[in-house]
């Protein structure tokens, strides 16, 4: 506690404010009273600079509930308060002490407004004052807005805070906006080229925008010694650059995979086009909404295993359709690739429109578990989570896929319905069950992937069109009844694309890829991976 | 062969007018007035597009509460072109000559606007057109009651420029005519206003992108060059969900880089969770949280016509809410619902808006409208940070583009002239007709 007294102290005598360190409750509250009164954006912004000025800690729980909209006035009297909403009526909380003062019907409270340039004002006010905050996440924060807001009559409280800072990353971080302040500040070359070290050592671009401002404005040493760690940083960064762009690419090489296995068993496998099989990953997206809708009103606290739920049930619904159809049409037109082409066209012109007739044809809502939601940093390189567990999920699918394939005696039927029927007729394998539960298996495959695909892409009921295309060239490039080639397939599309995409464009992009993949296809008709022998012609 | 496939699109299409009869079951079978509502209800723009088809039956079945038009009821005659771009044209020109209607609500996509011009000339009947769109265009039969690009595009770079001090600016969009025109249309004022040319940096990508892993990293370095930056948005429909949750994702936050859309709504929000997204914006001519009685008004008969007290509304919406109505009061004022009747008459005519003030139709064959930026809160709904002080004219013809900044569109008479340029002082400078 006396820490923070002298850093507020310090704070307030480099700032060159004459008011206490601690400012009397009362005086607060009568600042905090003008929010009340503020007609708009600008003033709200003088009040907010007004309790900054204070110094007092005490000012960071209004301000936070104000940048976060939570900050609310009461009509009859005009008194502020935190409010937090709990089933239609509002709790109203002391906007200092944060204790219980009452309620209120939502009708009789007014928001204080907030805006993009409030919360940055809000930020940046409360940066240094939540430098010693309990929370290490609040602290690394305060950190970073002082490193993008260098203020050099900051150095001192950041070596206050470093002195005792225990969290290593934290640490650093404040080391770097001390660096950055010292930057600006008018100290002497020595204490500035170590702090040149020092932002040279963070290495991202906001660094690098840093070095570059220092470059413009130095002069001799300094701008030579800023020159060469620009140099140094912008060497590393394109080096994480390309790192990036190959986790780029497995990640949308991995979204291939995902949406293209399962037509790699019922194309690539079974021979059979199907034009449905978009919808089946639509299914499973959908399968996932409603597992999501009926966690959310009845069991909220399931909602991180919502995903491991709804992937049995989306194997089930997928793969049941995927029955239904093999019984219902396509064992008719088995041989007929054109008939089935056309049949099954229309089967997923009907599975969307009854799909926009059941759920209505606005997109749904599916939320990410907290585990899905954000993205953590390797050096330069930041990865999201929800594409590092597709990921993870794709490969999973593809080996146990491979599994059933080459280990079990189901995959040994289906292996050898599709090399030699007749032959495998004869041996007393069941065929036409074998062709059905194949192409259920292939849908339901479809099912889970549209689990993980809810997760990136929106639930439509045109989810399933704009991976249809997508699915056929990964499956016909890869070479068709090869689940390797899949694999590989999709993982070189999606490395090439996303090292075209930076320098052509997203749109020329793909028409490259395109192109490459005719003129491929050109030069070996059969894809990457030719299955060989006498079941190529049959 | 052929007999045949007219015989099916018959038999289809009657299925649908039999559709669109059963949607407004109180209608008298004689003597009625036919509105044709052309919006897609299969494809890929039926997410949008179905929800105006319903806001036209509500309106329909509203009017005919208040005792129809001219005496007589109103009736609806529902299509669906199908996201089909060919198709439009051809069920516009069953709308006219088969169905009879009187007026056509509906379109959505600038080319599908394109496709069914000539047959609205042709056939000379009328066309209210509901969404924001790039401009550059007037025609005799079409109403355009969506904003042209001065009353949305260019003030919300004005509130980023003036209020946010933004100097470096990412123009993303979706690649195809309306993005394409307005973001040329805004690199041309961004110039204009004093911004380098690297300070731009314009990004298209396919309809339907969803890996944005690639541009948002982009945008990400991009923004990190010390100088304050924005992305205008104009990425249609679809790619607009997975594009949020890689902004969310990746960690930018509207305070660092503000988003700014012009084709993200309620709607579009609906099946996303907002809470990452605070603060990001969107410039539209209405929202569903703007604090008039009309629109409270409106929001409450929308919500128990629909039967759903989730539906939200969204600003094409009330442009139909106006179109619909300065039609009737067309109607009322010609005492016919012929269509040249109903052109010299609409021109001046002016109805309450929901955003509390009046809208009117001008002889460009644009209405007036208020321009609201407004930011995205946690419930899916958007907060007014400002708005114009008073009512903007939609601009058809860009001032900021060399080729159309002489023109202009006047359709009373004697001008009559969808583009006559000023400087040459003569009819027919550029554009379609």
């Amino acid at each position: 506690m006396r820490l923070l007294r002298a850093l507020g102290l310090i704070l307030l005598f480099a700032a060159g404010f004459g008011a206490p360190a601690h400012a009397d409750e009362g005086e607060l509250r009568t600042i905090i009273a003008k929010f009340a009164t503020s007609k708009n954006f600008r003033e709200t912004e003088a009040v907010v600079r007004e309790l900054a000025a204070t110094g007092d800690p005490a000012v960071g729980r209004p301000l936070g509930a104000l940048a976060d909209g939570n900050l609310s006035f009461r009509k009859s009297d005009g008194q502020v308060f935190i409010v937090s909403e709990a089933g239609g009526a509002l709790t109203l909380l002391d906007p200092l002490s944060g204790g219980r003062s009452g309620e209120a019907a939502s009708r009789e409270v007014t928001k204080v407004r907030v805006n993009n340039s409030l919360r940055r004002a809000v930020r940046e006010a409360i940066g240094a004052l939540t430098l010693n905050s309990p929370d290490a996440g609040v602290r690394l924060s305060a950190a970073e807005t002082m490193f993008r807001s260098p203020d050099p009559e900051a150095i001192d409280a950041l070596d206050a805070a470093i002195a005792v800072e225990a969290v290593a990353n934290v640490k650093s971080r404040m080391e770097e906006a001390r660096a950055a302040a010292v930057l600006a500040s008018d100290l002497g070359d020595s204490e500035k080229l170590a702090a040149l070290k020092t932002i040279e050592r963070r290495g991202d671009r906001t660094a690098l925008s840093l070095l570059a401002a220092v470059k413009g404005r130095a002069d001799g040493v300094l701008k030579g010694a800023a020159a060469r760690s620009a140099a140094n940083v912008r060497e590393t960064l394109s080096a994480w650059d390309a790192a990036q762009n190959v986790w780029f690419g497995i990640s949308l090489g991995s979204v291939l995979l995902l949406a293209a296995i399962g037509l790699a068993i019922t194309f690539g496998v079974m021979g059979v086009i199907n034009m449905a099989h978009g919808e089946m990953v639509m299914l499973g997206a959908y399968t996932t909404f409603v597992v999501q809708n009926v966690i959310r009103a009845s069991y909220p606290g399931l909602f991180d295993w919502s995903l491991a739920i709804a992937l049995p049930l989306a194997f089930l619904v997928a793969g049941g359709v995927g029955l239904i159809i093999e019984r219902g049409v396509i064992r008719f037109l088995y041989g007929r690739p054109l008939e089935t082409l056309l049949a099954t066209w229309g089967v997923s012109l009907i599975l969307q429109q009854a799909v926009r007739t059941i759920f209505g044809p606005t997109n749904r809502e599916v939320g990410n578990p907290s585990w899905m939601s954000g993205a953590f940093e390797i050096g330069q390189m930041s990865i999201t989570w929800n594409r590092l567990w597709i990921v993870v999920f794709a490969f999973t699918v593809f080996a146990v896929l491979l599994y059933v394939f080459k280990f079990t005696a189901w995959g040994l039927h289906m292996r050898a319905v599709t090399q030699n029927r007749r032959m495998a007729a004869s041996m007393g394998i069941r065929t036409p069950w074998v062709d059905a539960l194949t192409f259920a298996l292939g849908s339901g495959i479809a099912g889970i992937a549209g689990v993980a695909l809810s997760q990136i892409d929106n639930v439509s009921p045109n989810l399933g069109q704009g991976y249809i295309i997508d699915s056929f060239m990964v499956v016909v490039f890869g070479g068709v009844g090869n689940l390797w080639g899949t694999f590989v397939g999709a993982m070189t599309l999606g490395v090439v694309n996303k090292f075209l995409e930076p320098y052509a464009g997203a749109v020329l992009g793909k028409i490259i890829v395109l192109v490459l993949i005719i003129l491929f296809i050109q030069k070996r008709p059969r894809g990457l991976f030719a299955l060989k022998g006498r079941s190529v012609e049959a | 062969m052929r007999g045949n496939t007219s015989l099916v699109v018959r038999l289809a299409s009657a299925g649908l007018v039999a559709a669109g009869l059963l949607a407004s079951p109180a209608l008298a079978q004689e003597d009625t007035i036919k509105v044709g509502i052309l919006h897609s209800l299969s494809g890929t723009m039926a997410i949008s597009e179905t929800t105006l088809k319903d806001t036209m039956l509500f309106l329909i079945e509203e009017q005919n509460k208040k005792g129809g038009l001219l005496g007589k009821k109103l009736e609806a005659v529902v299509v669906d072109p199908a996201s089909d771009w060919p198709l439009f044209a051809e069920k516009a020109r069953e709308l006219i000559s088969v169905n009879k209607v009187d007026a056509v609500f509906g379109c959505w996509t600038s080319v599908s606007r394109k496709s069914v011009l000539p047959v609205f000339e042709e056939l000379n009947s009328l066309l209210f057109y509901p969404v924001q769109y790039e401009g550059e265009e007037s025609q005799r039969n079409v109403f355009y009651t969506g904003a042209a690009p001065n009353q949305q595009a260019i003030p919300a770079v004005d509130y980023l420029m003036n209020e946010e001090g933004v100097e470096r600016w990412v123009l993303a969009g979706t690649d195809y005519v309306y993005p394409q025109t307005t973001n040329k249309i805004l690199e041309a004022y961004l110039k204009a206003k004093g911004v380098a040319a690297e300070d731009i940096m314009v990004n298209y990508t396919p309809f339907g992108h969803s890996d944005w892993q690639t541009i948002v990293t982009d945008i990400k370095n991009f923004g990190s060059a010390g100088k304050k930056t924005a992305v205008v948005s104009t990425i249609n429909g679809d790619a607009n969900v997975p594009f949020y949750k890689e902004l969310a994702n990746q960690g930018i936050k509207a305070e660092d880089i503000p988003v700014v859309a012009f084709s993200v709504g309620e709607e579009e929000l609906a099946g996303l969770d907002t809470e990452p997204l605070v603060g990001h914006l969107a410039a539209w001519n209405y929202f569903q949280s703007v604090d008039t009685s009309e629109n409270e008004e409106f929001i409450a008969a929308w919500k128990s016509y629909i039967g759903d007290d989730k539906r939200v509304t969204n600003d094409p919406m009330e442009a139909h809410y106006i179109g619909f109505n300065m039609w009737v009061k067309a109607v009322e004022k010609a005492g016919t619902t012929e269509a040249d009747a109903v052109i010299d008459a609409i021109v001046g005519v002016s109805v309450p808006n929901l955003s509390g003030g009046y809208s009117a139709m001008m002889p460009n064959h644009h209405i007036t409208k208020p321009v609201l930026i407004g930011e995205i809160q946690a419930d899916g709904q958007f907060e007014t940070v400002w708005e114009t002080p008073g009512l903007v004219v939609g601009d058809e013809w860009s001032d900021y583009l060399p080729d159309s900044k002489d023109l202009i569109a006047d359709w009373r008479a004697p001008l009559s002239c969808g583009n006559f340029n000023v400087a040459t002082g003569k009819c027919g400078g550029k554009g379609i007709n």
